[in-house]
């Protein structure tokens, strides 16, 4: 690995977006996200996981893009990839039938078992925020065998209460989530522009894992609509190496449209 | 030759959608065919109730020119920017008025039309535990299955649109259809449909369909007519063709934040157009240079000759 960034040389999304990708070591299919996830899962493929299969709901299987891809049904996505499927045989043979091995989820809310809504915000006949809905997220937080979220963290993201459950997290009880029988069971980790989490084996629930540099729990805290669990070896996440900032730079984004 | 179903758009739409239709426009941000939505809004039609699995801009500008009663979705927004400003000005405060809705997932969506193209009474599928979709949607409900192991499923009814209109690169006259990259549900969605129209870049002859008949995704059997558009499916894009237009969904997201603002621009770019090659004129050849990208021939195979 190269040397550190020195001198917190980089912004809060580009040390999300690193310490995101390298959970993606040792991953194989892997369902990508437009975006942040987009950005990560790239740039896993071109540092810690090159056999990383980059599957888009779109329909296509091993993508080797080009450009950033600026939607999940971007061309790029297509021209030079392992296969193009029709949506059906996507999420039937592929994500239904388990051989996703990663997805990654995004969110409005999410809660501290990783239960997410991104549907609306209020109430769901007179809502507040007409929200996009599940798309796929529903049948991905349900089959495919991990979950990762990446999201930016807030109050008004990270709340005690969902006002809709689009995707199913953990339930808080084991017991129930291991009958359950689907292969996802809630999201295994979750990685904001303040630290990274992941969620009990007994409790299923969000528990601090590391601290990104320079941020406190208070913070951490001050950030989210309850009082989180942290980890009893709550660490640092390392910091992004110089060719992680030179790939998200110069190839990945450019323009710093996700990355600011 | 026999069996031409070639027609001009205006004519498919003033035949073949009318008030009240179930109308499907499908597309996975690959081929999506806004010159019928335009032609929809030229016509006036009224009371439409609209499927697709992603709502995007071209039905926020339907759903903005008032042609819909209802929307049947699985995801509602305008993919890499952002929200659907006249659509949800219609749910959130019934503005101009209400916008009735029936929402379910992306699979759900699909096996929706798979169940209607294989006249099957639902689908099942492994989605919805533990989900609240279930709770706002009624259609969507468990059962068991009949057999040993007593796995729950979720089941989804059978979608058959009255109309659906699916773009694709090429068609021969009689509707047999091609398309390469992003298949989304076009296949699915036409065969569900009880009235389909094709809309092509380009029609071609029937003999370079049957020179690669593995790339025929709707044989014309299920297609009652074909409209030759290029650049049909602009600001979506058609592989091979032209790029996204991803500017315009950038400038959309300005144009449909004031329904004054929205209405200027039906006014400019569908109401005082006759036709979608009007729009193609309009916008000048030098945008449409700027959308096209560089080539990149697929392989050929050998079928063989079995004479």
């Amino acid at each position: 690995m190269s040397a550190q960034a020195t001198d917190l040389g980089y912004s809060k999304s580009e040390i999300m977006i690193a310490a995101s990708a390298r959970q993606l070591a040792d991953e194989r299919n892997c369902f990508v996200g437009v975006g942040l996830p987009n950005i990560v899962c790239n740039l896993a493929q071109r540092t810690i996981s090159p056999n990383l299969q980059l599957v888009y709901e779109s329909g296509v299987f091993g993508a080797r893009p080009e450009r950033l891809p600026l939607s999940i049904g971007d061309p790029t996505l297509v021209s030079g990839s392992a296969a193009v499927t029709s949506m059906f045989e996507l999420f039937a043979y592929y994500l239904q039938a388990g051989l996703i091995d990663v997805a990654f989820l995004g969110a409005a809310q999410i809660d501290r078992f990783g239960n997410i809504n991104t549907t609306v915000i209020g109430d769901y006949a007179k809502p507040k925020v007409r929200l996009p809905g599940s798309g796929g997220a529903c049948e991905i937080a349900i089959n495919a065998r991990k979950v990762f979220v990446i999201m930016r963290q807030g109050t008004r993201s990270f709340v005690d209460e969902l006002h809709f459950r689009t995707s199913p997290g953990h339930s808080g009880d084991p017991e129930h989530d291991a009958k359950r029988g689907w292969w996802g069971s809630g999201p295994t980790s979750v990685v904001t522009d303040l630290g990274t989490y992941f969620f009990g084996e007994r409790s299923g629930e969000m528990t601090l894992a590391t601290l990104h540099p320079g941020v406190t729990i208070d913070e951490v805290r001050e950030n989210m609509g309850w009082d989180p669990k942290v980890a009893d070896d709550l660490g640092v996440t390392p910091a992004p190496t110089v060719e992680e900032l030179r790939l998200i730079r110069e190839d990945l984004d450019p323009g710093g449209v996700y990355t600011k | 030759m026999s069996g031409s179903k070639t027609t001009t758009m205006k004519d498919a739409i003033a035949e073949l959608v009318r008030d009240g239709d179930t109308v499907a426009i499908e597309g996975f941000t690959h081929l999506i065919c806004f010159a019928a939505g335009h032609e929809i809004i030229r016509q006036r039609r009224r009371d439409l109730t609209l499927c697709r699995m992603t709502p995007d801009v071209v039905y926020d500008q339907m759903i903005g020119a008032g042609v819909a009663r209802k929307l049947v979705f699985s995801w509602l927004g305008n993919p890499g920017v952002g929200s659907l400003h006249a659509i949800r000005r219609r749910i959130e405060s019934a503005d101009p008025e209400p916008l009735e809705i029936e929402e379910y997932s992306h699979f759900g969506m699909v096996c929706r039309y798979v169940a209607g193209a294989s006249n099957l009474p639902f689908f099942p599928i492994r989605s919805y535990y533990e989900s609240d979709i279930p709770s706002v949607n009624p259609n969507i409900r468990a059962i068991r299955s009949p057999y040993e192991d007593d796995t729950e499923v979720y089941v989804v009814p059978p979608l058959r649109p009255d109309v659906t209109i699916v773009a694709v690169q090429r068609a021969d006259p009689s509707g047999n259809a091609q398309i390469w990259g992003l298949l989304g549900c076009q296949k699915e969605a036409a065969f569900a449909g009880k009235r389909v129209i094709v809309v092509c870049e380009e029609v071609v002859d029937e003999a370079k369909v049957r020179r690669d008949p593995n790339r025929t995704i709707i044989p014309g059997v299920v297609v009652d007519a074909v409209v030759e558009q290029p650049f049909a499916c602009h600001p979506s894009f058609a592989q091979g063709y032209y790029d996204r237009d991803n500017d315009f969904y950038l400038k959309w997201d300005e144009i449909a934040r004031e329904p004054e603002t929205l209405e200027t621009w039906l006014r400019e770019w569908v109401y005082d157009l006759g036709t979608h090659d009007d729009y193609i004129e309009k916008m000048g050849a030098a945008h449409w240079d700027g959308l096209k990208p560089e080539p990149m021939m697929s392989g050929e195979v050998n079928y063989g000759r079995y004479a």
